[in-house]
Order: structure tokens, then C-alpha cells, then sequence
């Protein structure tokens, strides 16, 4: 470009000329080919609407605004049969979203574990380790969803028994009916108390490394945060309870039913077994690219670290594990993508994802196969281009700086 | 993944392909030389595959006619499963001729969803299946129950008409295969298996124990099941229905898969006009003479059918009740042949 910019423009006979010029010629491309995109979308659009009208099928988006007229287990906004397809289509995303999120931490958590167990000098704890990857991700996913789903149901009592976990609710066929939080009258005074805890903490840490950059001294952050954490929202809800008459919080458990339990939070058996087969089974490929992460940081590195005088829990934590993240982060991205995308297998065992309920069931009831699929495919995009950005900044955030 | 793969398919189909002018089906499946018909991917009495993954069933018998009535020979039927979600996509893109899967007929399938829906080969509704234990007589005592059953079907919708009427809280739990909703509720997941009363009879055979269950006496909906094609080819429309029209004046008129061949020599107009031996009825919808012969021929006619895969002598043991004809107190009519 440089040389082209240098020349002077040429000037010739008659307009013609000017497409000599590469910048014009560029820029005529240019306009075709957008002209093109636009026309072939136009002509896609039209020929997709012309093909409905003539089988006779509706086409249109004012559809999503009918009510539903079916019933969804797991709502976790405000739901009912007389809700539109909209809140049906919010209903399945937070779905999605919950079982991948929840997913992926544990899927991280088990896939480190598991991942670095595979390098441990314990032969039993390594082959264990071996074993729990090859079987794992060696499995069709949707069979691991079956055999969990059913495996937790075939585990757990029948609807009018159940485990009783004390504090923890109770448990049984039908799922966990967990405590249900109810916000009591100083419910706010205690949330800043909590709040305050922590961003005292906050605070605390920067000035403490500040200190140990300049003194090398240490503080002990983590005691004196969860005191801060803990200590003052205790404080604060006794305070609160005697002042208010009232505790802040309280729990309600599920009461007797004619089907069994009835109330408290519930956290569906479909839930469980879904998250349990994404969970282990992204884990074991998480745990892969863990173990190759840690060999691909250089044997030296851990050398060095000893000499200096590290003991190995250090070495690990410090030295080795931020620089094998450089090779971690990338494939994990995608493994992340995958599971979130693996949660749409959710349909099988009644998992109301939004798959299920969207691109499922509301599309069905509709027969809008066009309108149901284009926003979902739309929504999963979203989802994974939000999840690419966010760990490309994590990315950029642990890669080597190089000066 | 054929579930999801289906509605792209239609999606691809209804964006790239140009705009047919006549949609000729009974030209396309003389063409490919078989019928393929969309049945559910096993619903014992309806449509169900043996070992062998031969078919039978009723909804199967109305496909074998249609074969019969078209090639004269009804093996050139072929079978697509489906589950309740996929069936209306298969048909809208042209991947079944027909479907005959235990369908609802309603509004909005017939006139928003681009089918028509050529009559009805088993009248039903909807009922409920408890576990005996429960104690259970009555829908009414339902309130609190999970209930188990199909998505992309009308039971969910009337399942949540009933209990929101009724005024009784709930929680369904929607699989979209059959089976899954079998072994969940046989597992204990669910108190309550609802589908249509036809459907319940049926998958009763495939639980552990059929008599710890019961099926509640209510009914709470209008389920009139019957074959579909898509809108819009008026030709291969008239040859769905009146095939199975055919097969319910042959029941009222007395012919039978074992004396369909003497009574084309019978002496009775009506008989003469549905067997082909007067008259250009077949002709009229673009067949044989004998179409209608050569369905009963093969399938016998509407209660051969009915008694050989639901009546009270098989597995399912369903009374004729409704599907009675009309002239023994049912409410199954066919117009006449004339
Ligand atoms: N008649 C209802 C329900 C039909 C339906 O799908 N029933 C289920 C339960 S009986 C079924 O056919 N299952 C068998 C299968 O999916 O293969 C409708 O048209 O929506």
C-alpha cells in the first residue's frame, strides 16, 4: 500500500481509467459483494416465506406473544401455562445457562483434580486417575446422561420416603428439597454488613501486598478476611434480630404432602443427572489438557523453584500451574463452548433447557419451525461468542508480557 | 441427532428450494415406487415393530391400505418412527407421504401447521395411570402429583388446561421419547403416566408390574386420532381419506379381507361401487378400479382392523365403544362411496 499511495494517481483518458486505479476497483468490489450478500439474504427471506405460504404454514414473529398453554417444572423466573413464548424462551436460557455454569466450575474443579492427579508419583493415585479419563470421555454423552439420570433415580427413595440431610432438607426420587431462604425485615442491614466484610477485605489484601513488595512482610489476609466476612454479618444479624424482632433470614423446609414432600427448594432429579454427566464427562477432557498444560512448562522451571527453596505445594501453585494457564487457557475455552452446548442433549431426560422448551416443545406446539430455530440458533452464538470473549481477556490477562 | 437435525432439515428445505406449483404426492410416490408413512417409534396396538422390525398396529393397517390402494400391494409400505416433536416437521418436509401416528386432529394443527387431516381412524381421550398404592380413584385427588408424560403433544397442553381448572397445583415432567416417559414414571419419578387413554392401555404392557397400576376413569379431553398429509395436494389428500373410508363402509357394507373377492359379484350398488365393479370411483382420485378392494384385501376392513390391534381379544384389550359404527351405537361414519 505504501508504494501505491506513493504514486501519483494516473490520469487517463475517459472514466474508464479510474478502474485502473486498485482502491477504485477495491472499493467496487467491495459494493458488490455486499450488494450480493444482501440480495442473496433478501432472496432467502422471500423465498423462505413465499415456500411457507404455499404448504399453508404461518410465518411471523408475533407468535412468540401467544401463551404457552404447557407447564415447565424447573421456572426459575415467575412462570405459568398463560405466560407468552417469550417468557418460555427466558425460562429455557436461564436453564441453559444455570446447568453450564454450574458445569463448568465443577467440570474445572474435577478436570484440575483429576488432571494433575494423572502426574502424581502415587502410581495408585496416577493410574486411577488414567482410568476415570479413558472411561469417561470414552462414552457417548447422551448414555452418561442416561446412566446418571437413572442412576439417581433408582438410588433414591421413593416419593413418600425420604433421606433426611437435618439443615440440609431432604432428599428423595422426585429431587432435593432443599431449605427455601426467606428474606426477613433486616434482610438489607445484614446484605451491607456482608457487603462492607467484603470489600474491607478487599482493601486489606492490596494494602498487604503493597506491604510485603516493600518490607516482605507477610500478613495473614485470608484470617483476618473471613473474619471480616464472617465476624461482622454475625454481629449484625444478632443486632438486627433483637432490634427488629425478627431474624433477617430464615429457612423453610418442605412439608408433608400427599405425594410426599411439598415446598422448600427443589432441585429437580433432572437437574442432578444432567449436571453430574456434563460435569464428569467434560472433566475428563478437562483433565487432559491440564496434564499437557504442566508437562509443556519446561523441567527446569520446577528445578529452579526447588533451588531457591520452594517446598513443592509452592512450586505447583506458584511457578508452574501460571505458566502452563498460557497452555490451558485456549483448549479449555472450547471445552467450555462444548459443554454448554452438549447441556441442549437436556431433552432426553425432561431437563427443561432452552432446547427443550424453546426449540422443543414451544416449537412443536407452534409449528414455527423457522421463527423457533432462528432465535435459538441466535441465542446459543451469543452465548459461546460471550464465552470466547471473556476468556480471551482471561487469556490475555495471564499470557506472558513480554517487554 | 435426528431431533435436531430435522427441523433444520425443513428450515433448509423451506429456505433453498423454489416454490413448487402442484405438489403432486401421489405422482412422487408412485415415482419412488413405496409409501412412507411416519408411525411413532412404538406404541404397541398403533405402531408398533417386532424383532424382526416388521410393523403392525392400526395406525400401521391404515398405512398398509394406503400402500395396497395405491401399488396394489401393501408391502410398499414403508415406516419412518418419529416421536410426538419431530412428526409435523417429517411431514412438512416432505420426508413421510403421510403420517399415521396416533394425532390428534385439532385447530391448529389443520390450519396453521400446514396439514389437513383426512379423517379418524381411532377416536380417544385423555386419561390418567397411578400406581395402585397410591389410593388414588379420582383425577380430582391428583393436586401435588408429578405427572409424567410426552413433550410436543396435546397432553401437556390438557394436562395443564385440567389441573389449572380444577384449580390443583402440579408438576409435569416432559421427556420427548416414550420410552423415557415409561421408565421414569416405572421408576417412581412421577405418581401420575397421562397420554391419551388408547396410549396408556398400551404402554401399561411395558411396565414392570402392569397390575400394581390403574388407569383413572376420567377422560378430560377430545383425542380423535387420525392420519394427516400436507395442505395444498388435494389429489393425495382424497386418497387418504377416502382409503379410510373405504375401510369403514366395508365393515357397514359387510365386506371382509376373506370375502372381498365374492362380493364384487354381489348384487348390492354400494358394494359394486366401493369394490370397483361399477362405477370409476378409483379412477376419480387417479387409481386402480380396485383400490378400495385391494386396501380391504390386504388389511381387512375398519373392525378386522380394530379387533386384530386393539379389541378386547389382544394384548390391550380395548373396548369398541366410540369407534363403534354408527349404526351399532359408535360414532363411526364414513360418507358413502356414490
Ligand atoms: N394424540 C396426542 C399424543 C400422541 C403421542 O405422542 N402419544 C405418545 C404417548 S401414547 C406416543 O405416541 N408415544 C409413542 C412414541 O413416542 O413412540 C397428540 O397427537 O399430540
Amino acid at each position: 500500500m505504501a508504494v501505491q499511495d506513493a504514486l501519483p494517481g494516473r490520469v487517463g483518458s475517459g472514466g474508464f481509467a479510474a478502474l485502473n486505479d486498485q482502491r477504485v476497483r477495491g472499493a467496487i468490489f467491495q459494493v458488490l459483494l455486499v450488494i450480493g450478500i444482501i440480495s442473496f439474504g433478501w432472496w432467502i427471506i422471500h423465498n423462505t416465506a413465499a415456500n411457507l405460504r404455499a404448504q399453508g404454514i404461518g410465518f411471523g414473529f408475533d407468535i412468540l406473544f401467544d401463551s404457552a398453554g404447557f407447564q415447565i417444572n424447573q421456572a426459575l423466573i415467575e412462570y405459568q401455562e398463560t405466560s407468552s413464548y417469550v417468557r418460555v424462551y427466558f425460562v429455557g436460557l436461564i436453564n441453559t445457562l444455570v446447568v453450564s455454569f454450574i458445569g463448568i466450575l465443577l467440570a474445572t474443579l474435577i478436570g484440575f483434580i483429576v488432571g494433575i492427579a494423572r502426574l502424581s508419583t502415587n502410581w495408585v493415585v496416577a493410574k486411577a486417575a488414567y482410568v476415570y479419563i479413558e472411561i469417561l470421555r470414552n462414552i457417548p454423552l447422551l448414555l452418561q446422561i442416561f446412566i446418571w439420570y437413572f442412576a439417581v433415580l433408582r438410588l433414591l427413595p421413593p416419593k413418600r420416603e425420604a433421606i433426611d440431610l437435618g439443615p440440609l432438607g431432604l432428599l428423595n426420587i422426585a429431587g432435593w428439597y432443599a431449605p427455601k431462604v426467606i428474606y426477613g425485615p433486616g434482610f438489607p442491614i445484614m446484605l451491607s454488613a456482608l457487603i462492607f466484610g467484603i470489600v474491607a477485605t478487599f482493601i486489606i489484601r492490596r494494602w498487604a501486598y503493597k506491604r510485603q513488595m516493600a518490607t516482605g512482610e507477610q500478613f495473614p489476609v485470608l484470617w483476618t478476611g473471613l473474619a471480616l466476612i464472617i465476624a461482622v454479618p454475625i454481629v449484625s444479624w444478632f443486632a438486627v434480630g433483637i432490634l427488629m424482632k425478627g431474624a433477617p433470614l430464615s429457612l423453610e423446609y418442605a412439608s408433608e404432602g400427599n405425594f410426599g414432600p411439598r415446598g422448600g427448594a427443589r432441585v429437580y432429579p433432572e437437574f442432578i443427572g444432567l449436571l453430574f454427566a456434563l460435569s464428569f464427562y467434560t472433566a475428563s477432557f478437562i483433565a487432559e489438557i491440564v496434564r499437557a498444560g504442566i508437562l509443556a512448562v519446561a523441567h527446569g522451571q520446577t528445578e529452579a523453584a526447588y533451588s531457591l527453596g520452594l517446598r513443592p505445594g509452592h512450586t505447583l501453585r506458584l511457578v508452574v500451574v501460571p505458566q502452563a494457564m498460557r497452555v490451558i487457557v485456549p483448549p479449555l475455552t472450547s471445552q467450555y463452548l462444548n459443554l454448554t452446548k452438549n447441556s441442549s442433549l437436556a431433552v432426553a431426560i425432561a431437563y427443561p433447557d432452552l432446547v427443550s422448551v424453546f426449540a422443543g416443545t414451544a416449537l412443536n406446539q407452534t409449528g414455527r419451525a423457522v421463527e423457533f430455530i432462528l432465535v435459538t440458533m441466535a441465542t446459543y452464538l451469543v452465548i459461546s461468542l460471550v464465552t470466547s470473549a471473556f476468556m480471551n481477556w482471561y487469556n490475555s490477562s495471564v499470557a506472558l508480557v513480554e517487554r | 441427532m435426528q431431533k435436531t437435525i430435522l427441523p433444520l432439515l425443513a428450515g433448509a428445505a423451506l429456505v433453498l428450494t423454489a416454490v413448487s406449483a402442484s405438489a403432486a404426492t401421489l405422482d412422487d410416490v408412485k415415482g419412488k415406487g413405496t409409501l412412507q408413512c411416519g408411525v411413532s417409534q412404538g406404541l404397541p396396538g398403533f405402531s408398533n415393530p417386532d424383532s424382526q422390525g416388521n410393523w403392525s398396529g392400526l395406525d400401521v393397517d391404515t398405512c398398509k391400505a394406503i400402500a395396497a390402494a395405491v401399488f396394489g400391494d401393501a408391502s410398499k409400505a414403508a415406516f419412518t418412527p418419529l416421536s410426538a416433536k419431530e412428526r409435523f416437521t417429517a411431514l412438512q418436509s416432505g420426508e413421510v407421504d403421510v403420517l399415521t401416528r396416533n394425532t390428534t386432529w385439532t385447530m391448529s394443527r389443520d390450519t396453521d401447521l400446514g396439514l389437513n387431516f383426512a379423517g379418524v381412524n381411532y377416536y380417544d381421550g385423555q386419561g390418567f395411570m397411578v400406581r395402585k398404592d397410591l389410593g388414588v380413584s379420582s383425577a380430582l385427588e391428583l393436586s401435588g402429583a408429578s405427572v409424567c408424560t410426552n413433550t410436543g403433544t396435546t397432553t401437556e397442553l390438557n394436562v395443564a388446561d385440567y389441573f389449572r381448572k380444577n384449580d390443583m397445583d402440579y408438576e409435569v415432567v416432559a421427556f420427548e421419547k416414550a420410552d423415557e416417559v415409561v421408565a421414569a414414571y416405572d421408576a417412581g419419578r412421577c405418581d401420575v403416566y397421562t397420554t391419551d387413554q388408547s396410549g396408556l392401555y398400551a404402554q401399561k404392557l411395558k411396565l414392570a408390574n402392569p397390575d400394581d397400576h390403574i388407569i383413572l376413569p376420567e377422560i378430560i379431553s377430545k383425542e380423535p386420532l387420525g392420519p394427516a398429509v400436507r395442505q395444498g395436494d388435494d389429489q393425495w389428500f382424497s386418497v387418504v381419506k377416502w382409503t379410510l373410508f373405504a375401510l369403514i363402509n366395508a365393515e357397514e357394507l359387510g365386506v371382509t379381507q376373506a370375502n372381498v373377492d365374492e362380493m364384487k359379484t354381489s348384487d348390492n350398488p354400494a358394494v359394486k361401487r366401493l369394490l370397483g365393479t361399477e362405477g370409476s370411483f378409483g379412477e376419480s382420485i387417479g387409481l386402480g378400479a380396485d383400490w378400495a378392494a385391494n386396501a380391504i384385501k390386504a388389511v381387512g376392513n375398519y373392525g378386522e382392523m380394530y379387533d386384530r390391534n386393539v379389541g378386547p381379544d389382544t394384548e390391550l384389550g380395548i373396548d369398541r365403544g366410540l369407534n363403534k359404527l354408527w349404526s351399532d351405537g359408535g360414532i363411526q361414519y364414513a360418507p358413502p362411496v356414490r
